[in-house]
């Protein structure tokens, strides 16, 4: 049996009206990815990929290339123009598009996960840091005070957030640590997919070295499927067993990360390894 | 509608009281549909009434939609016959639907409109309770868009109100909702129960009386069906506190006028500004006075 936990197969998303010339007139070889005829956006177009349990999959590419949107459309952020994908999970299958917004918002209450970039979109500022921790519980129907407590303290800990700030106001916490409750937050459920979309963007090197630690080990104890959305190489190579490449919304290049970054094929990935290594 | 329409003058009995026979039969509408969802807030288009929203304009559309001339009314303002909002209500009926008996004795009612409160006695299958209602939804202290809301009740998502219930546990070691506390009703929608305090919420639940909950400025009607089942949103391992009215030596406060200690009780200040209790229910007050001094007399 294979443990594939999800297929995505000709992902698209265009933003505006669109027009039929909008795919043959974007992309790597037209250098842009805003369609000449009718200013639409192809903010990603025909991306296919498989992510296995326990397996971290790297997203790379300049900002605008369509990793966030990618990740967007799994996590039912934002809805595909086109393309399908397959959530494996339990032995069950849902075909993730095809689910109604109250089956999509129950996937993604307790069975996905989320760390964004940006803390003020992933954290609910108006309540403490274990409050926020609850809300994804109380979504998957755990309803014991006790319980709530003990696990939210737990994972705290284990996030390395001190638990005597566990009933603070996360607002007031540095951007490492509001990162670390995300990452708390977003594993309550135990989630088998997890999506982070440039987890560390925005901190100093120790606290992303930390953060990277954090995940890797979760990964590990978790056998948690990840989503790595980032620009940093040094990011990819840390945690990616397999690497997508994306510019102006196209897959150019995908393939096992020391690979990718020892003999990366198409120039613009040799581009970006050259000017990062 | 054909708004030349006039009834004929052997059916005029027919439209009877205040609202006009369209506004009638649209509120009976929506009372049918809120009986038929328990819980869920069904919008209708409250009518302008004399008087500003705000004042119980809900609760007396749903009133002047279902009295007739055989009907008897008992109107309460936060427990009491007396206070001003409730002889202005009273009033206003007994002037726009001639023949309808007033009264202040609950048994007596069939119909009973209340702001805030919930009487002592227990209600009957033949009476019906109605109370004003100033915010229908209680996902609105934890959301904002109408349309998010409407979504969050479908899907009985309510994790953000426990949310704030966890946060009040958090910082103040208990829940601190005083009144409007959220009930959910037949294990889906919750309902914000009107202002009434914690104490009434109970009586909401397996109430003989059918219950409707009437908001006029946010124009919406739901109803808590008779026998349904009405539980306080709480957590499993915190059970729901009503007010105990003890005092700094643990004992149960007791009515400074008719002496019960199993009753709602409003704080006072007397001459000499300390405080006293009273029972909120007045009716109820006057009945548990009129009980002990038939005693004495007998005694």
């Amino acid at each position: 049996m294979s443990n594939r936990i999800l297929e995505v197969r000709g992902l698209s998303r265009i933003y505006g009206h669109g027009c039929p010339l909008c795919v043959e007139s974007t992309g790597p070889e037209n250098d842009t990815n805003i369609c000449p005829h009718c200013s639409s956006v192809v903010a990603v177009h025909g991306v296919s990929f498989d992510l296995f349990r326990g397996e971290i999959l790297g997203i790379i590419g300049e900002s605008g290339s369509g990793k966030s949107s990618t990740v967007k459309m799994l996590y039912f952020d934002d809805a595909p123009t086109e393309g399908e994908a397959i959530f494996f999970d339990n032995g069950e299958r849902h075909e993730l598009f095809q689910r109604n917004a109250a089956q999509q918002r129950s996937l993604r209450n307790k069975r996905f996960g989320m760390v964004y970039q940006n803390p003020h979109l992933g954290l609910n500022f108006q309540v403490s840091a274990g409050g926020n921790i609850a809300e994804r519980m109380l979504m998957s129907d755990v309803a014991h005070y006790g319980e709530i407590r003990r696990r939210a303290q737990e994972l705290l800990l284990r996030t390395e957030v001190l638990p005597e700030r566990m009933d603070q106001n996360p607002k007031t916490f540095s951007g490492g640590m509001q990162q670390r409750v995300q990452i708390a937050k977003a594993l309550v459920t135990r989630p088998p997919l997890l999506f982070l979309d440039e987890v560390t963007t925005g901190l100093d090197l120790s606290v992303q070295a930390a953060i990277l630690d954090l995940i890797l080990e979760i990964q590990q104890e978790l056998d948690t499927a990840m989503i790595v959305v980032t620009h940093d190489l040094g990011v990819i190579r840390l945690l990616a067993g397999r690497t997508l490449v994306m510019k102006y919304g196209r897959v150019i290049e995908a393939g096992l990360t020391d690979q990718i970054l020892e003999d990366p094929q198409h120039a613009y990935t040799q581009r970006l390894v050259a000017s990062n290594l | 509608m054909n708004i030349h329409y006039e009834f004929p003058l052997e059916e005029v009995g027919y439209s009877f009281g205040f609202l006009d026979e369209y506004a009638k039969k649209e509120v009976r509408r929506t009372i049918l549909k809120a009986i038929c969802i328990p819980g869920y807030q069904t919008p209708y288009a409250s009518r302008e009434m004399p008087m500003g929203r705000g004042f119980g304009t809900g609760g007396l559309q749903l009133t002047l939609a279902l009295i007739g001339p055989d009907d008897t009314l008992k109107v309460i303002d936060q427990g009491s016959d007396d206070s001003v909002n409730a002889v202005n209500l009273r009033q206003f009926v007994q002037l726009t639907c001639p023949g309808v008996g007033v009264t202040e004795k609950l048994e007596e009612a069939t119909l009973i409109q209340s702001r805030h409160r919930i009487p002592e006695v227990a209600l009957t299958e033949a009476q019906v309770l109605v109370l004003q209602v100033p915010y229908p939804d209680p996902l609105v202290v934890v959301e904002s868009s109408e349309a998010r809301r409407k979504i969050m009740h479908a899907e009985a998502d309510y994790s953000r109100l426990l949310v704030k219930l966890y946060e009040d546990i958090v910082h103040f070691d208990e829940i601190t909702i005083s009144h409007r506390y959220p009930t959910r009703i037949n294990r889906h929608y919750v309902i914000d129960p009107s202002p009434i305090p914690r104490w009434d919420v109970p009586k909401l639940d397996q109430s003989p009386a059918l219950i409707l909950l009437g908001a006029g400025r946010e124009k919406k009607i739901y109803a808590v069906p008779p026998y349904s089942v009405a539980e306080p949103l709480v957590f499993d391992d915190v059970p729901f506190r009503v007010e105990d009215f003890r005092d700094e030596h643990g004992q149960r406060r007791a009515c400074a006028r008719c002496g019960a200690i199993n009753s709602f009780l409003d704080e006072y200040s007397d001459d000499n500004n300390a405080k006293i209790y009273q029972c909120s229910d007045s009716a109820y007050c006057d009945g548990q006075l009129a009980q002990h001094q038939q005693r004495e007399v007998k005694g």
